[in-house]
């Protein structure tokens, strides 16, 4: 358990309601402003000119016709480029990426930003942009697998080995009485979120204040601390609102960072906000995988080997985000002998990143049709298989689990579903109009990891409440579970209490990324609510003249703004009457909330979850629908069930996208994506997404953090890509080993 | 974006008239404004023909054909009931197109003018013999898994991604322009061009001339009893077809009399082959029959790059379109217009 906390939990009256989200009027109303909306007087508008080739060196611009355009205030080349302080081609941080904002002509890949122009309006400044016509010295473009030989990544990202090794597993595989040896692709994709990168940046003397979405902004308040040569203390970022993160709004961009720098540069604020084409590039994206799975079974269909090797395609400068896929076969399948090894190959593209289960989402896709492949192989239901399978502690480390309510999910699921009596063999199911039908599944898994965070909490002299910390709502929901976590700590009804969020002034908050943000940002506002009662309780304790006076031994239980003596519930008080006694002024609590490390060396942390897909698909056409999702997911304490079932099935649909839709289409010759907007770059529309049902199962972790919080933020994209493709395989009984799945795929393999 | 002038005539006389080189009309703005934010198009004049009463009008003819005018919202034209009865394979395709937002905004006229969605088209850093004349087609070698298989040649292998217009086709429908000469009909068959050696030669308009009325014969009407519109796509909905049919049959005493067929997404143009139709005339609805009309129709069918699964995927679809189309026009629109999937019923 966390030191900071002091008060045990208790279960208080908001966590467990599914509270509407509390900023969904604003939202749909317009009222809530995103970083775009600001215009600060006098504001100039900048628009960056994307590199339309993927590897070579700029040699001109023509920045007379630019600058000659009405409305364009000043072009930025890497001639005049506007002062950064910190070197850009360095990492300062953790995450951080080398960024190009103008420091040579070198084009590294195609959207990369080769110039600024900034105008008076975003017409000129636009035509400005488009005037400058650059023109290159091209050299051939590396795209795709085959670009040069595949070769071991120097390590995984988020500081993980590129290697694991669990027992032998060529001699698991030679043991074995059945062997898989299977390769899957999956492609790249761009988060694409809502809102695309935006920021209006503003300047006064050395104290900068930015509005930008953004992920993790204390954190991203160092970044910028770095790349201007100011204190962090000097920067103020505002990020109330994100259209969608996703991951790749969790650290500055190049775009983002051009855009300040023009700001100071000029002395008026700019606003940048990115095209939907401008996301291909610069901004993040999940990597293209090409993954090798060997699975080896006994005569008990257990299996002795698994074996999972995962090439990634990583950019030519940078290659620190190679996709962990192979990751994803670690931890959940109780094989005696386990091994992943990620690879890389690199081409001309912009950095990877973290994209919504990076790794997990791509890993997952692949393991789970290979273990539906092996389950074939060995005769055996694909669930039966997977319990045969089920690891009791984790998988190579012997680790036990903190929690793991897998199998209740797979039961619960399978019910649901109604999964008992399905054919083994493929093709056995046609519905009443002819549709090929299939059933599939897959298991969902997602790390249960926690970041450090602060918070403050006060209580008023009216009694009421304010907490504070530097959150980020994606579109998740911390605006709302977040402050039924501090309304509980705090003993008060969720409209007694002010949470302010999304501002770097704030306590740190923590990312809001890794499925951790509630886990840890909750953990920081639980602490700080306890820590103001605690104080309170003190105060009371010591007042001759409160009923509470003298119980201070036995604790306090808070509850709708009244302190309790924990053994004796008839002597209590309103808070507001203790702080008025106490000379009125307002009680602060603080809080912080982080794993310790010794926590995370003894347990295994993970949310799990069973996804059941029925598929239809036309037997002359091949056109394909789900037609039905159930996924049963065990993520501990649920602090909102609305919300949380609202993500994880936003995770599902994008299941259905990575199976069937996702792609980013990558010209060969030239290495440009060639999909670069949303008629092209297919997402699910509302047809695609039929009967979607989401069971959370109860779970009890008292070792995963003190509010037994996991997280459901990435845990649904895993598990579903392979229940998806392995209905297509049971209608069909063809096995495509590629995503997005195709009508050309399933039409050519007759 | 380039700047431009903006003018909104009230009459076409005016439209017409103020008219020169450079110019460009326009009607939703759902695919010209698109291309002259990414720089494809840049008209130096828009002649916005949003305000011209006289090219609203939807009328039924007293003959049983009937009038479009220009600028009648295609949702309009798809919910207007007395069309879609008449007429119900063209509602359906206008359905299967787009989404509500983009067909309460898109017009018939611009329907009909909407430029192909070939990438190497719409990105004005790639060659494009379409776009640029001369410039060399990007697509042949490229990302070109959705391009033609039909009517394509070396310097441009774009489709037309009009789905109301593969109906059209089939009816035979009549396209009124006006320009700078004066009125004339074009047949539709003639109105969009096939690319040959000058892809930029996209339609039979000329200089000035612009679109006024799509009007559809009389005898058009006679198949309202067996026409249906089939679009295969990756996408159940809001997405280009891969491979799109319309299929109108007349049946009378167990034999098609009459057939009309033409597919969509596979050419530059609406792909009607009258010799695919001819061979239906006479025979039973059976799959084998259906099978003889889709080869005619394909004849000449061949990959312009990774796309040869079109053809194979048209052979089908031309197959199923016929089948649906003998099964007769469903009473109401399906929710999903022009799906295999359209079990359930809407609201229209």
């Amino acid at each position: 358990m966390s030191e900071t906390v002091t008060m045990p939990m208790r279960f208080g009256s908001n966590s467990g309601q599914s509270v509407t989200r509390r900023d969904g009027i604003a939202k749909v109303t317009g009222r809530a402003t995103y970083a775009a909306d600001n215009h600060p007087d006098g504001m100039l508008y900048a628009v960056y000119v994307p590199a339309t080739i993927a590897r070579g060196r700029v040699t001109h611009l023509d920045t007379a016709a630019a600058e000659a355009h009405p409305g364009v205030v000043e072009v930025f080349t890497p001639k005049n480029r506007p002062p950064v302080v910190g070197d850009p081609d360095k990492k300062p941080f953790m995450f951080a990426i080398p960024i190009e904002v103008l420091q040579d002509d070198t084009v590294r890949y195609a959207m990369q930003p080769i110039a600024l122009v900034v105008g008076e309006t975003l017409e000129a400044a636009t035509e400005g942009a488009r005037l400058l016509n650059p023109q290159y010295e091209i050299e051939p473009a590396r795209t795709g697998f085959d670009a040069e030989p595949a070769r071991r990544a120097a390590s995984g990202p988020f500081g993980r080995p590129a290697e694991v090794v669990h027992g032998d597993t060529e001699a698991g595989l030679s043991r074995a009485k059945q062997t898989l040896d299977v390769t899957y692709d999956t492609p790249a994709q761009y988060h694409n979120a809502m809102e695309p990168h935006a920021i209006v940046a503003k300047w006064d003397g050395d104290r900068l204040e930015i509005d930008t979405p953004n992920q993790a902004i204390v954190l991203s308040r160092g970044f910028y601390a770095y790349y201007f040569g100011i204190p962090a203390e000097n920067i103020l970022i505002r990020s109330p609102y994100l259209g969608g993160g996703f991951g790749s709004k969790a650290v500055p961009y190049s775009p983002l960072v051009l855009a300040i720098a023009a700001a100071r540069k000029l002395d008026r604020p700019v606003k940048l906000a990115m095209t939907r084409a401008q996301m291909f590039g610069p901004v993040g994206h999940r990597g293209a995988t090409r993954q090798r799975l060997r699975i080896g079974i006994d005569g008990d269909a257990q299996m002795t080997a698994l074996d999972h090797v995962s090439t990634a395609i990583v950019d030519s400068f940078d290659s620190s985000f190679p996709e962990p896929a192979a990751n994803a076969s670690q931890g959940l399948y109780n094989a005696s002998s386990l091994h992943s090894l990620m690879m890389i190959v690199h081409n001309d593209i912009g950095v990877p990143g973290a994209m919504r289960a990076p790794g997990e989402a791509s890993g997952s896709a692949a393991l789970e049709c290979a273990i539906d492949e092996m389950a074939e192989k060995a005769g055996i239901d694909p669930l039966e298989f997977r319990l045969k399978n089920y690891a009791d502690v984790e998988p190579g480390t012997g680790k036990p689990y903190s929690s793991k309510a897998l199998r209740e999910c797979y039961a619960e699921g399978a019910k649901r579903f109604g999964w008992a009596g399905r054919p083994i063999a493929p093709r056995q199911m046609v519905d009443d109009k002819g549709f090929l039908t299939g059933w599939g599944m897959g298991t969902a898994l997602f790390g249960a990891p926690m970041f450090a965070a602060q918070a403050r909490a006060i209580l008023r002299p009216d009694g009421t409440g304010l907490v504070e910390t530097a959150a980020a709502d994606m579109g998740q929901g911390a605006w709302t579970a977040l402050a039924q976590i501090a309304a509980d700590s705090l003993g008060l009804p969720l409209d007694k209490v002010e949470f302010r969020s999304g501002s770097s002034d704030l306590p740190d908050g923590g990312v809001a990324g890794g499925s951790g943000h509630t886990a840890t940002a909750g953990g920081a506002l639980h602490a700080a609510g306890t820590d103001a009662i605690r104080r309170l309780g003190e105060i009371a304790a010591a007042d001759p003249q409160s009923p509470l006076f003298g119980t201070g031994n036995q604790g306090f239980v808070a509850r709708d703004g009244r302190l309790y003596a924990a053994r004796d519930e008839s002597r209590s008080e309103a808070y507001a009457d203790i702080i008025a006694r106490a000379g009125g002024q307002e009680i602060e609590g603080k809080g912080s909330a982080a794993r310790p490390p010794e926590d995370a060396e003894r347990h295994a942390m993970y949310s799990h979850g069973a996804v059941f897909a029925e598929v239809k698909i036309d037997p002359v056409l091949f056109q394909m629908r789900v037609t039905r999702l159930v996924g049963a997911f065990a993520a501990g304490r649920i602090i909102n069930p609305k919300l949380a079932e609202s993500q994880l099935m936003g995770g599902m649909i994008w299941g259905i996208s990575f199976a069937l839709h996702e792609e980013a289409r990558f010209d060969k010759r030239t290495g440009r994506i060639m999909n670069t907007d949303l008629a092209g770059y297919h997402i699910p529309v509302n047809a695609d997404v039929q009967r979607l049902e989401v069971i959370t199962v109860h779970e009890d972790d008292p070792y995963v953090n003190p509010l037994g919080i996991k997280g459901v933020g990435e845990i649904g994209v895993t598990g579903t890509v392979g229940a998806i493709a392995n209905a297509i395989w049971h209608a069909t009984g063809r096995r495509v080993r590629r995503f997005p799945i195709r009508i050309e795929d399933l039409l050519l393999q007759q | 974006m380039k700047r431009f002038d903006y003018m909104r005539p009230l009459s076409v006389a005016d439209a017409v008239s103020a008219y020169k080189p450079g110019a460009a009309y326009l009607g939703g703005g759902t695919n010209l404004l698109d291309l002259m934010k990414i720089g494809v198009m840049q008209p130096e004049t828009l002649i916005d023909l949003g305000r011209i009463a006289e090219l609203e009008a939807i009328e039924m003819l007293p003959d049983g054909g009937a009038r479009i005018g220009a600028l009648v919202k295609n949702s309009d034209l798809a919910y207007d009931r007395a069309f879609a009865a008449a007429f119900p394979m063209v509602a359906e395709a206008i359905l299967a197109g787009a989404s509500g937002q983009l067909r309460n905004a898109a017009t018939v006229g611009g329907n009909l003018m909407q430029k192909t969605r070939c990438t190497y088209f719409q990105d004005p850093h790639s060659p494009c013999n379409r776009r640029e004349p001369g410039t060399g087609c990007a697509a042949r070698e490229g990302d070109n898994a959705n391009l033609a298989v039909l009517g394509w040649s070396d310097a441009c292998i774009a489709t037309n991604p009009s789905d109301m217009c593969v109906p059209l086709a089939a009816l035979g429908a009549v396209i009124e322009v006006q320009g700078p000469a004066g009125k004339r009909d074009i047949p539709i068959a003639n109105f969009h061009f096939l690319p040959g050696d000058q892809p930029e030669n996209e339609t039979a308009l000329q200089p000035g001339e612009l679109v006024v009325a799509i009007r559809l014969p009389a005898e058009a009407a006679a198949f309202a009893r067996n026409a249906r519109y089939l679009k295969v796509r990756e996408r159940t909905s809001f997405a280009f077809a891969l491979v799109s049919v319309a299929a109108a049959l007349q049946i009378e005493g167990g034999r098609i009399t009459e057939a009309r067929l033409a597919l969509g997404a596979v050419a530059a143009k609406p792909w009607r082959v009258t010799a695919a139709e001819e061979l239906l005339a006479g025979q039973a609805p059976t799959a084998e029959a259906f099978a003889r009309a889709a080869d005619a129709l394909l004849q000449g069918a061949r990959p312009s790059g990774e796309n040869g699964y079109k053809i194979e995927l048209a052979r089908r679809a031309i197959v199923r379109a016929l089948q649906m189309s003998a099964a007769g026009t469903p009473k109401r629109m399906p929710a999903l217009p022009a799906s295999s999937f359209a079990e359930e019923v809407s609201h229209v």
